[in-house]
């Protein structure tokens, strides 16, 4: 699936959703799912600052795609983070710096963007980024 | 089980006395809603609400005298300075100050502080001299001497803290020694609510001629204040942790002390001659407010300390002890939950973790609630490493709470527990 394709099937998944109470459970579900960052890699190098909880990154190039393992101490952010994964992981270097993450917004976590909220969400589309840019240069 | 209801007894007589529903509707936030349910606002120690006579008086300002104070001679600098000066003697008497060119105005605690640690320090510290802080000062009141004694090749010294989040006054008996220059210490913990026992402090070290800084950022809004009874040397606090806006604070400061400081800043309004050769400076407390004041909200702090005064500050600190009370006896009752910071004598601070759950997790389902805490360190990193803790969820109580905002935030509290855990 193409990352737009993977944004719409989440937006169709949160439409069912009504209230925010049902959202976050979601998400907190969704935080069980990310594949989980080997414990070796939980190391300064690939925690994502801007975050009041912390947020481990590692990213993997197989066969030219990036694939995204992560791990939050907080479970709301680390379902947040699972949401990243899931969108940008398995995707080559080119498709991750130029994903227009517009399912953030539609799916009603827009609000997590500020730069004055304390999960980072920013900062981990930022690293993820970052990371493809890096990689794909190399 | 007999003490909590003879609490709860006790809390009812008080709420008779004080009339919480016409503190309420003093301040028009509180009617508003935030993520479709009623505010509860309980992060008042990082900054308070504003009461409708503050808010009028910011507006006033500006529709009926805004001019530069301290330098016209036209009608409305007149009036702008007498109202700007009006608030340096409101702060004299609410902190019982001898005169008020002890009171400096300020951008707030911070800024009170830096001045102290900028000045004070210029004239006084000097290479292998000792700062004594204690463990649970927020950063604003260690970096700045940090910095000092950096520059100056000094020594910062620490009191200890016990495991309830009170201060070990023997150890701190044994930091106190000749080379001893200035002890920095929180009247009231922000992150713990702890109040220390300021005035044994100061005497023990007087009695080695060392002076004291009181930092009453999370104190002067509960507490009263008498900076002659206490015989503290200087006093920093903020006006928005006190009902009235931000960006002006205040230092206080012993004329003797102050008097022997070099300026801060160098800049209009704290000169008194200026030619290319030489500057005569100004006298108290114009010496160290260089440059334009926040002068609206300067004029606003007056507004604030008569909104405190008309309540009365001995009746605020009794209404705020029941609530802390209430809630601390309430959230006990929650399984998993620990208090940080237990000490005997404690205000208007509740900080807590619960096994298991990320303080920043419990602070996004209870803002869904509509509910207003402060989650992470309080920018007092060192106490939380001290607790071992990565951060806490913070309750802070102001004026305006009620025993139903307890209510709210603990079955909220309850509620992200269930969906956490």
């Amino acid at each position: 699936m193409t990352i737009n394709e993977i944004q719409d099937e989440l937006i169709e998944d949160f439409s069912f959703y009504g209230d925010w109470m049902e959202k976050y459970e979601y998400i907190i579900q969704l935080g069980k799912e990310v594949p989980l960052i080997d414990e070796q890699y939980k190391i300064d190098q690939f925690i994502i600052k801007g975050c009041q909880s912390k947020v481990w990154l590692f990213p993997e190039l197989v066969d030219g795609k990036i694939n995204f393992k992560a791990d939050s101490d907080a479970i709301i952010t680390k379902g947040l983070v699972s949401l990243m994964v899931k969108v940008l992981s398995g995707h080559t270097a080119k498709e991750i710096a130029d994903a227009d993450l517009y399912f953030i917004d539609q799916i009603g976590l827009k609000e997590h963007l500020s730069p004055t909220r304390a999960n980072g969400l920013l900062a981990m589309v930022k690293q993820m980024k970052l990371y493809a840019i890096a990689l794909q240069s190399r | 089980m007999d003490m909590y209801y003879l609490c709860n007894e006790n809390f009812e007589h008080k709420l008779k006395k004080f009339d919480i529903q016409k503190i309420r509707a003093d301040f028009p936030i509180l009617k508003r809603e935030v993520n479709g349910k009623p505010l509860v606002y309980l992060d008042n120690g990082a900054t308070t609400q504003k009461p409708k006579t503050v808010i009028d008086a910011i507006t006033n300002y500006y529709s009926d005298m805004n001019s530069n104070v301290h330098r016209g001679v036209h009608y409305l600098s007149q009036i702008s300075t007498d109202a700007f000066e009006v608030t340096r003697r409101k702060v004299q008497e609410f902190i019982n100050a001898r005169e008020d060119a002890e009171v400096i105005i300020t951008k707030g605690t911070t800024d009170s502080i830096n001045l102290v640690a900028a000045c004070y320090g210029k004239a006084f510290i000097h290479a292998g001299d000792e700062i004594i802080i204690s463990a649970m000062e927020h950063h604003s009141n260690i970096v700045p001497w940090q910095m000092l004694c950096e520059e100056k090749g000094a020594v910062l010294r620490v009191i200890p803290m016990n495991n309830y989040g009170e201060l070990d006054m023997d150890a701190y008996k044994s930091l106190l020694s000749e080379k001893t220059k200035l002890v920095s210490v929180t009247y009231v913990s922000n992150s713990l609510g702890t109040i220390n026992p300021v005035k044994e402090i100061i005497k023990l070290a007087h009695a080695k001629n060392v002076p004291v800084l009181l930092d009453a950022a999370q104190a002067v809004q509960h507490i009263a204040i008498d900076v002659q009874d206490l015989d503290v040397d200087f006093l920093a606090f903020s006006g928005h942790k006190m009902y009235a806006p931000t960006g002006v604070g205040v230092l206080y400061g012993k004329r003797e002390l102050l008097d022997s400081m070099p300026p801060y800043q160098g800049g209009g309004d704290m000169i008194k001659d200026v030619t290319f050769e030489k500057t005569t400076y100004n006298e108290l407390p114009f010496k160290f407010e260089a440059g334009t004041p926040n002068i609206e909200a300067g004029i606003c702090l007056a507004v604030a300390i008569d909104y405190i005064n008309d309540l009365g500050i001995e009746n605020i600190r009794a209404y705020e002890d029941e609530l802390l009370d209430y809630a601390t006896s309430k959230i006990k009752e929650i399984a998993g939950v620990k208090i940080i910071g237990e000490a005997a004598k404690k205000s208007s601070v509740l900080s807590f973790v619960v096994d298991g759950v990320h303080p920043y997790d419990i602070g996004v389902i209870l803002d869904k609630l509509g509910i207003a805490v402060r989650t992470g360190h309080h920018c007092a990193q060192p106490v939380m490493d001290l607790f071992n803790i990565s951060g806490t969820v913070r309750a802070s109580l102001a004026v305006y709470n009620t025993k139903e905002d307890i209510d709210n935030f603990i079955a909220g509290l309850t509620r992200a527990l269930k969906m956490l855990l």
